[in-house]
């Protein structure tokens, strides 16, 4: 296995992610996960959309919902994809600066959008929908909630990431890591259009 | 943690900390087997109870949690984690690899299995174990009094993690770290059950996943999935639990296809009759097992068309396990047969899987499920296929790869006597379960009246389970009485595959030149058309190895002890056990871990005393 010191002062290939038999490894291993994670939130989306009529007389979607509220953090999540394919851009070519800008641009956008989903789910409790007042009410906090909390791990996730190689440059590595923690975060994005646009828009509109 | 192997650490620390694949594999065959014996002894309970009309032995609440208790802990304690032992230590060698693709997580894996199935048996202790059946239907799941269904959701969550990494660490270790030559049709077909077996781990385990979080969420947080009152739907947990379900059934049928497979066309030493036909005939029984849910609910009300298109899919399924058959009898075909105690067992899967196949062609019709639901025919039908094939699967790989794993044969006259009796025992027991449900005896109901033609044949099954755990114990004193067979252990049945081109017991990096494959078979080949080893895919050089590491350990004692404090909904410890487990997390991201090398003069050394 190359050594990351030595590996740090040649040329990086082309792709340094898949450089390494531990890069691949990583790689394809990841895309495995990424299949469970589909099964998932497709099993937590069956059961909200199972019982997103079961509101049992409290607040239900079209009373609670503000779609300019919900668009902003669509917007900061659809962004946050954007900064960090610049930064998987700059991991190819090497430019180790720029993807780290990139990359603490995406946890500063990842951060905000959580913040704006703790206020959602705070002004609705305030409007009287607690996670065990109706089905709906459960199954809507169980699935923005999951998906929440995956934001949550991928913002600690890049961030020890940025914070670990904050000195070291790209290097074979290092390289498989970033790249797995961006394939994560488009990941998450992509479930964040389906929410907004089963739960948010039909919730609105149908 | 130690930079090199040769320097001396304690042996129990050794197998704590250890990442290679192959001592992974034996961890998880004893952890199995204890699980496995526990079970079974919750088998016996059930079978005394049953012995007579209206006994007492057991009290209802409790027979209602030994029977939970045996059916979660054999399929998810006892059944996988066996199978998972085999495919840990053979398919690596299979495909001519030094390692699994993640050597860390495997390790992980295992440990996440082990102290899931101790957290949930510790529910015996702490006032109760789970008493909804293994399927913890809702609302029975969600109004059961006392804490033993926690136990059940955090112990099949923690062991399921487990399942699930595993899972994905045999998939990649099988795309991307085969020998030079292994294509993927070169395969074995071991190594392509458990392939398509890890496909389904990863696309059914996740259903689970959110089946138990949400029996979680009602239970301990309050919520309203399944609370009718509520607006909550209990179709939507069966629904859930049956998608993860059905599959599971595959995750265990589908590995002892690929051991039967080895096993048959081993000992009739005969190339596999249709190799590419039992590769394709996986992966469509892989897919189909999807598609077939909804037949565990023909009884719910679905609707008749919902239930004949659950009921043709079904039924599908038989074609590409009859191709299966076919291929095994026409391997034997003409085969020079040789009778081991693991080919007796793969001969005796044959006819019994099959009965079990044509009940459960006769369960998917929707109609006349009606009449079978919730009764033993279901019992018999499911312990057919499930003893028939996946643990005479389990019985007959022990006997094949034992030499391999630990350096010694099994006596084959005492395996006999084991074979006969578990083989009777097993048909005694299960066959006149068939008319007991037929007749009206209901599944999971702890007693049954006099005088209404029940008790002749509950007798005979309660016998039958007795022979069974006597045979049981013949297979265990088998294990110490053969200890000194330790000739002939490199290459005893002829074999065909990779795994019999090592030494036995294997060394740590399996191969001291990766192999070269040429053919399918590739062992076998190199008997027949070379020099009888394999040819080397590259010179001999210092070997790169993984260090061993506690993390996995300690990653899992803090998940185990956060679960802990879920059951009895406790923040600090929940938080004291996220804090261990993150904790540990974080250490491993942070700190590089180079391996180390095995000097060339070491593996010479080794491989003169090999030879
Ligand atoms: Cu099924």
């Amino acid at each position: 296995m190359a050594d990351q010191h030595a590996a740090a002062n040649q040329p990086l290939p082309a792709n340094p992610e898949k450089a390494t038999l531990e890069g691949r490894n990583k790689y394809l291993g990841f895309w495995f996960f990424l299949g469970g994670e589909t099964v998932l939130f497709g099993s937590l989306f069956g059961a909200y959309l199972g019982l997103r009529g079961s509101t049992e007389g409290a607040p239900g979607p079209d009373e609670l919902f503000h779609l300019d509220l919900v668009f902003i953090m669509t917007m900061i999540l659809l962004t946050s994809s954007l900064t960090s394919v610049f930064a998987v851009i700059n991991l190819k070519r090497g430019h180790f600066k720029k993807l780290l800008v990139w990359m603490w641009a995406t946890v500063a956008l990842g951060a905000a959008f959580l913040s704006f989903e703790i206020y959602e789910f705070y002004e609705y409790y305030h409007q009287g929908l607690g996670f065990t007042v109706s089905a709906f009410a459960s199954s809507f906090y169980t699935l923005v909630g999951t998906h929440g909390a995956h934001v949550a791990f991928g913002v600690a996730w890049i961030t020890t990431l940025l914070i670990r190689y904050r000195k070291s440059g790209i290097t074979l590595s290092n390289a498989p890591k970033f790249y797995t923690a961006v394939l994560y975060w488009h990941f998450i994005d992509v479930v964040w259009v389906f929410i907004f646009t089963v739960v948010y828009l039909l919730g609105v509109g149908g | 943690m130690s930079n090199s192997s040769t320097s001396k650490k304690s042996v129990l620390w050794d197998w704590l900390t250890t990442v290679d694949h192959k001592k992974i594999g034996i961890m998880y065959f004893f952890g199995g087997l204890f699980f496995f014996t526990i079970a079974g002894l919750e088998a016996m309970l059930m079978r005394i109870q049953l012995m007579f009309p209206e006994m007492s032995f057991l009290h209802e609440q409790t027979y209602n949690e030994v029977l939970t208790m045996h059916g979660t802990t054999m399929l998810f304690l006892a059944a996988m984690p066996l199978f998972f032992a085999f495919m840990n230590f053979v398919v690596p060698l299979q495909i001519g690899a030094r390692d699994v693709a993640f050597p860390f997580i495997n390790s992980l894996g295992f440990w996440l299995f082990l102290f899931g199935g101790l957290l949930l048996n510790l529910s015996w202790f702490t006032g109760g174990a789970p008493d909804a059946g293994w399927t913890a239907y809702a609302p029975l799941s969600t109004t059961s009094a006392g804490h033993g269904l926690d136990y059940y959701i955090m112990g099949l969550q923690v062991s399921g993690a487990g399942t699930l990494m595993s899972g994905i660490n045999f998939l990649v270790t099988i795309v991307n770290m085969r020998a030079p030559g292994m294509s993927m049709m070169r395969m074995p077909l071991f190594t392509w059950t458990t392939f398509v077996t890890s496909m389904l781990i990863l696309f059914a385990f996740p259903a689970l996943t959110v089946g138990l979080l949400l029996l979680m969420m009602d239970r301990i947080f309050g919520g309203a999935f399944f609370d009718v009152a509520m607006g909550g739907n209990v179709v939507i947990y069966q629904h859930l639990f049956w998608i993860f379900g059905h599959p599971e059934v595959y995750i265990l049928i589908l590995p002892a296809f690929g051991i039967f497979s080895e096993v048959i066309s081993t000992f009739a030493k005969k190339r596999l009759f249709g190799y590419s036909a039992m590769v394709f005939a996986t992966m469509i029984i892989g897919f189909l097992g999807f598609m077939v849910w909804a037949h565990h609910m023909f009884t719910v009300g679905m609707g008749p068309i919902a239930n004949a298109i659950f009921a043709v899919a079904t039924m599908a399924i038989a074609v590409p396990t009859g191709i299966k058959i076919f291929n095994w009898l026409l391997t034997l075909w003409g085969g020079r047969i040789r009778f081991t105690v693991a080919n007796l067992f793969a001969l005796a899967f044959i006819p019994s899987f099959v009965m079990g196949g044509v009940t459960g062609v006769q369960l998917a019709m929707s109609a006349a499920d009606y009449q079978f639901h919730d009764t033993y025919f279901v019992v018999a039908h499911f312990h057919y296929v499930i003893i028939g094939g996946s643990v005479f699967g389990i019985f007959s790989a022990t006997f094949y790869w034992w030499p391999k794993m630990f350096g010694y044969r099994l006596s084959e006259s005492l395996g006999r006597w084991f074979f006969w009796l578990f083989l009777i025992g097993f048909h005694l027991t299960f066959f006149v379960q068939h008319f007991l449900g037929l007749i009206g005896m209901p599944r999971r109901v702890a007693s049954y009246l006099d005088g209404q033609g029940l008790n002749e044949m509950n007798f005979i099954s309660s016998m039958g389970a007795f022979m069974m755990a006597f045979a049981f114990i013949l297979l265990v004193i088998n294990v110490f009485v053969s200890r000194k067979n330790t000739d002939d252990v490199q290459d005893p049945w002829d074999g065909r595959t990779l795994e019999w081109a090592t030494t036995s017991p294997v060394q740590e990096y399996n191969f001291a030149q990766t192999p070269l494959v040429r053919e399918l078979d590739a062992f076998w080949h190199e008997k027949q058309f070379g020099d009888g080893r394999m040819k080397a895919a590259e010179p001999l050089d210092d070997i790169h190895m993984p260090n061993g590491s506690i993390l996995p350990i300690i990653i899992t004692t803090g998940l185990t002890v956060a679960s802990f404090g879920v059951i009895y909904s406790t923040w600090s410890i929940i938080i004291l056990g996220l804090l261990i487990n993150f904790g540990a997390m974080f250490v491993r991201s942070i700190k590089e871990d180079h391996g180390y090398h095995i000097p060339v003069s070491e593996i010479k050394r080794e491989q003169g005393e090999g030879k």
